[in-house]
């Protein structure tokens, strides 16, 4: 126990200090070389330096890496840090493709398929789905399929999640703290580990990334924060639970998928918010602007968007209490499985 | 009145999931097949779980569908 908790503080200190001190010299960098976006929320439209993916990534990796060295000699665990450090390098690349030039919708679920590729290859999962009260279901021809859906789906939901400053990061900070949270309550403490350089990496970017934003994750930083958290999702075989603690992410995508009836790169769509005369954020009055959670959010009343991100926080800790309630009832059994 | 109705949509997320894990591993973790040799057995077998899996979660998003409009009836009328 006494190598978990010290791999766990140490992999902590690296991956928060590794992005809180990385951030400030890619602001520098990202400002000299003009790579920067319009913060169309913000009163005079402020110049944004974007992406901040590099040192969300570097945090991570660096992260990982020391868990390698420090945590006890496993082969379950070696392959869970070398699929999580593969899969989240190339969403980055990914990312980072789509931060440079502007892909078409179905480049990034496609792509993201394919970084899903080395989780099956390195054998870094088990094929079971585990659900609370009922026990596992193992499909062993199905759970390839699950891994291809669930790195797309995790990077598209927190990259069409981070709308305004700080929502991304902020909610990866409260998801991947309640994924670990969980982890812990199931006793998988090694991949509960291995979940903190994700939630401390976030933490350290959220510092910079929260209103008002001196940096953006861009997609290479939304797409490694999600693929992160996907792959934890699958060696720690907590899917389940994993999707549990994404639900307000997900029910953005859900309700934008229903309303477009496409994939779409966001860029192409009419907004589902515009501004006030006071600079609130209210709903579009376009009848085809999608619908999304921000939209149901100022639907009653105009927010700012400092309360848009607050109440966004709020919906994500009540998905990480539920997921934490999800891991205590996954000890509970009412029904035999196979 | 809105984020409320979240919450709620949310609560319901949850327990479809709960619920459609519960049919999922009742259902298909009892589904075996026998007599066609042990190779074709199991890949049978996992074709069956994969597709009856697809179409619960087909349902799953249909009646996500149906609660959607329900729950968000008056906040998606813009």
């Amino acid at each position: 126990m006494q190598d978990y908790i010290v791999a766990g503080i140490v992999t902590s200190l690296i991956a928060f200090f590794v992005v809180f001190g990385m951030v400030p010299q890619l602001i520098t960098r990202l400002t000299k070389k003009n790579w920067a976006v319009k913060d169309v929320n913000r009163v005079g439209g402020a110049m944004v330096p974007r992406p901040g993916g590099p040192a969300i990534l570097a945090g991570i990796i660096l992260g990982e890496v020391s868990l390698y060295f420090l945590l006890p000699e496993n082969n379950a665990t070696t392959k869970g840090i070398t699929a999580l450090v593969v899969t989240t390098s190339l969403a980055f690349v990914v990312g980072f493709i789509d931060d440079r030039r502007v892909m078409g919708g179905w480049f990034k679920p496609l792509a993201l398929a394919g970084a899903a590729i080395p989780i099956i290859l390195l054998g870094a999962y088990e094929p079971n789905l585990a659900f609370p009260l009922f026990g596992a279901v193992k499909i062993p021809a199905l759970y390839l399929g699950v891994i291809i859906f669930m790195i797309p789906i995790t990077g598209n939901t927190i990259n069409s999640i981070d709308v305004m400053n700080g929502i991304a990061s902020g909610f990866m900070v409260i998801a991947s703290f309640s994924l670990a949270i969980a982890l812990f309550v199931m006793q998988n403490y090694p991949v509960a580990i291995m979940t903190l350089p994700l939630a401390f990496a976030s933490l350290a970017f959220y510092k910079y990334h929260k209103f008002p934003s001196k940096i953006f994750p861009g997609d290479s930083g939304a797409l490694t924060l999600g693929a992160a958290y996907g792959v934890i999702g699958i060696v720690g075989h907590v899917e389940v639970i994993a999707a549990i603690a994404l639900l307000p992410a997900v029910i953005n995508s859900f309700l934008f998928l229903s309303s477009v009836k496409r994939i779409v790169e966001h860029r192409q769509i009419k907004g589902p918010t515009i501004h006030t005369e006071d600079h609130k954020i209210t709903t579009s009055k376009e009848i085809d602007a999608p619908i999304t959670l921000v939209r149901l959010l100022v639907a009653s009343k105009p927010l700012t968007e400092k309360e848009v991100g607050f109440a966004i926080f709020k919906l994500a800790t009540f998905s990480g209490i539920l997921a934490i309630i999800t891991a205590f009832m996954v000890g509970v059994q009412l029904w035999p499985s196979q | 009145m809105a984020q409320s109705v979240i919450y709620a949509f949310i609560g319901m997320m949850w327990s479809l999931i709960l619920v459609g894990g519960g049919i999922l591993t009742v259902l298909v973790s009892k589904i075996s097949i026998q007599g066609y040799g042990d190779n074709l057995d199991f890949l049978i077998a996992s074709g069956i779980k994969a597709i009856i899996a697809i179409v619960l979660v087909v349902l799953w998003v249909l009646v996500l569908l149906k609660l959607k409009n329900k729950i968000f009836q008056k906040q998606i009328k813009f």
